[in-house]
């Protein structure tokens, strides 16, 4: 943003001031990040800064802690990574499925009273975790799923499908519906036309639904609090913990590979976007 | 008038065939959505009323003692009662105490009124010693209290099925023996100040990131293409990260020891052993839940500046408004249905925080999630978490419901 040449001065030191406003505040936002990276690397066993690493000097970085978190003896975090992947990877699932089906229904324009049963469905995301945690513990704890993975399966699938409904329903806007008509006139049964057609055109909504529900579960802590006995912790359990007692640089390491993780996320949810922008024509 | 009717091919008049039809469309789109919403009613909102039962369910009291209270109905409460009431209390402990379940009833006597704790075990101890007949003095004799009115009014009190008593003590407030209500002992007024804190903090979260999005959101709405989106990254990668992973960076951050500490020492601000505490306290709460929040303010923000035509603006400073005047009078105004979106939302889920001010906030900074959590796992007063929770819970849904009204739920932007 270059400014002509006859801008007069006090509009330039404003535009100027704004420009750093904004630089400020982008950096509040990305830069307690990157934080955590060179601290993970730290051969001492402080969270701080040492002068050796101010200094640049190698021997003051090691990766004692990623080697801790991997097989650090008394460390959870193996046992917690194989939980989490599991819960999320069958919680994703289920809401996918859950959440894409309704999403069909509500975007149909048949579909009565839609605004009241959206709002039903998406109450998950917007009622506080600590209500919600609530409400489920007493659930799971009558019919006897408490502290058992199916029961924080059920729970994750609960929290997840929101996010699911909200991005395929924005998909489904503006889908041209004559093309299942087309399949339809051919002869196609509705599971294929749904499995042909449709499906393939809205496959970036629900995959980006199906992420958003993924890193909902994986990081999810308050509901797994209730729900959870010592044998199925997650690592967002274990950072909790881990977190409450002492900040470790183990928990350091592990939040640099969740940040990796998510970096890795961002950027297949930002080509989806694309994607799905440019097969439903929204080009800039 | 025709009265002649359009037949569609199979002989059905087309009006009815066509109904017809669109019933079966509807309940097609019905039978779609069924699925999730079974679920999501079985496991999600049943259990959500379940705890709005338990907030105000007292009957536990009543089932313990079944005898008592129907003997004691019949008593005005002002002189001693009767033998047969005694006589129905030494049944009913009798039996509480073969199946050793008096427990229970002790903590909920003596939260109707002090002193209940010692008078209960003691008599429960020396129920054997009881000989039939004449249990009004048999009491008394082992414990004067039974002799004393206000604690069999206090044990008559707890007869209802229902109470609000905890609703009551959310708000710091009680019931007395008349069943009047009355403000907590003063050295018990916990919950306003808690509940002023929580909205307190959730209000100036929101004023926080309100103000540091405007200026970003218009940058990311106004710079082209390429630029904005490399920037969007900035606002899109913590949205998509751990929770936990950004307290925990907060928490480095915020550290006596901690590089914000580091800075403020070299600026000469303070000396080195007097670092300010920055976290434990509402400070890190207000610090970090505005970090954390922030790209539920900018995300929508940037969807209404996006629709904003800058030609907008030029012609408003073409009508001879200087910049500002164009802004305030034709930019901003276009913008508020953003503002009120990142708004509410902001509002929504700051007031429910609970794992930020769990880690950084310390006792101070606390808010009432950090409450509910406690008396779920630790005093394991559930009807009072539920009864609270309750409360939560109708302070979000009144602004969920104006979010809808303003802003409609399907409008929700998701990165």
């Amino acid at each position: 943003m270059s400014l002509p040449s006859y801008t007069p001065l006090h509009y330039r030191i404003w535009h100027y001031t704004y420009l750093t406003i904004c630089g400020l505040v982008f950096f509040f936002l990305i830069a307690p990040l990157f934080v955590i990276l060179p601290l993970s690397f730290n051969a001492e066993q402080y969270i701080h800064f040492s002068a050796g690493m101010i200094a640049l000097d190698p021997d003051a970085f090691s990766l004692r802690w990623y080697e801790d978190m991997i097989w650090g003896t008394k460390n959870p975090w193996g046992l917690a990574a194989k939980n989490s992947i599991i819960i999320a990877f069958f919680a994703t699932i289920g809401s996918t499925i859950l959440g894409t089906v309704a999403a069909l229904g509500l975007s149909s324009r048949h579909m009565p009273h839609k605004a009241a049963f959206m709002a039903v469905l998406i109450s998950p995301m917007i009622v506080p975790l600590i209500i919600s945690g609530t409400a489920i513990f007493f659930f799971m704890a009558k019919v006897g799923l408490a502290s058992t993975f199916t029961g924080i399966i059920l729970a994750h699938i609960i929290l997840g499908t929101p996010f699911v409904v909200i991005t395929v329903t924005a998909t489904l806007t503006g889908f041209d519906h004559s093309v299942t008509r087309a399949a339809a006139s051919l002869g196609s049964n509705p599971v294929n036309t749904f499995m042909k057609v449709t499906l393939p055109l809205i496959l970036p909504g629900v995959i980006s639904g199906a992420l958003f529900a993924f890193v909902t579960s994986f990081d999810e802590v308050v509901v797994v609090m209730f729900l959870a006995g010592l044998e199925n912790t997650t690592i967002p359990i274990q950072m909790w913990v881990g977190l409450r007692e002492q900040l470790s640089p183990t928990i350091l390491a592990v939040a640099t590979c969740l940040i990796i993780m998510s970096t890795l996320i961002l950027v297949t949810a930002e080509l989806l976007r694309r994607r799905s922008e440019r097969l439903r024509g929204i080009n800039q | 008038m025709s009265t002649e009717q359009i037949l569609s091919s199979d002989g059905i008049p087309l009006e009815i065939s066509l109904k017809k039809a669109e019933r079966k469309n509807k309940i097609k789109a019905m039978l779609l959505v069924a699925p999730l919403f079974l679920f999501i009613l079985i496991t999600y909102l049943m259990p959500i009323g379940e705890m709005l039962f338990r907030s105000v369910d007292d009957r536990m009291i009543t089932k313990m003692l079944p005898k008592t209270f129907i003997a004691i109905e019949k008593w005005d409460g002002k002189d001693l009662p009767e033998e047969p009431v005694y006589a129905a209390l030494y049944e009913d402990l009798s039996y509480l105490k073969k199946t050793k379940t008096y427990g229970k009833i002790i903590a909920r006597l003596n939260y109707e009124k002090g002193g209940f704790s010692s008078l209960i075990k003691k008599t429960v101890r020396k129920l054997n010693k009881f000989e039939e007949g004449n249990y009004k003095e048999q009491f008394i004799q082992v414990h004067k209290k039974w002799g004393q009115s206000e604690y069999l009014v206090a044990l008559k009190n707890t007869a209802p099925n229902w109470s609000y008593a905890k609703y009551l003590k959310g708000v710091d407030l009680k019931l007395d023996q008349d069943r009047n209500i009355i403000q907590q002992d003063e050295d018990r007024r916990i919950y306003k100040t808690l509940w002023l804190r929580t909205i307190k903090v959730a209000f100036f979260v929101t004023i926080f990131c309100f103000m540091l999005s405007y200026p970003i959101a218009h940058l990311l709405a106004t710079l082209p293409m390429k630029y904005s989106n490399l920037l969007m990254i900035c606002v899109l990668l913590p949205f998509w990260t751990s929770l936990l992973v950004r307290t925990s960076s907060w928490m480095v951050l915020l550290q006596q020891q901690g590089p914000i500490n580091d800075f403020i020492v070299m600026l000469g601000l303070t000396a080195n052993d007097a670092r300010p505490e920055l976290m434990y306290n509402v400070v890190g709460t207000f610090v970090a839940m505005t970090q954390i929040l922030l790209p539920f303010m900018v995300l929508p923000l940037y969807s209404v500046m996006k629709t904003i035509s800058p030609s907008l603006m030029r012609a408003g400073k073409s009508l001879g408004g200087t910049p500002f005047v164009a802004f305030r009078k034709i930019y901003f105004p276009l913008t508020v249905p953003g503002i009120g979106a990142g708004s509410l939302l902001v509002f929504i889920l700051a007031i429910g925080y609970y794992i930020t001010p769990a880690l950084v906030g310390g006792a101070s900074g606390s808010l009432i999630s950090n409450t509910i959590a406690y008396h779920m796992k630790s005093s394991l007063d559930w009807a009072f978490a539920s009864a609270l929770g309750a409360m939560l819970l109708a302070g979000v849904l009144v602004i969920y419901w104006l979010y809808n009204k303003l802003v409609g739920i399907d409008n929700i932007k998701l990165g």
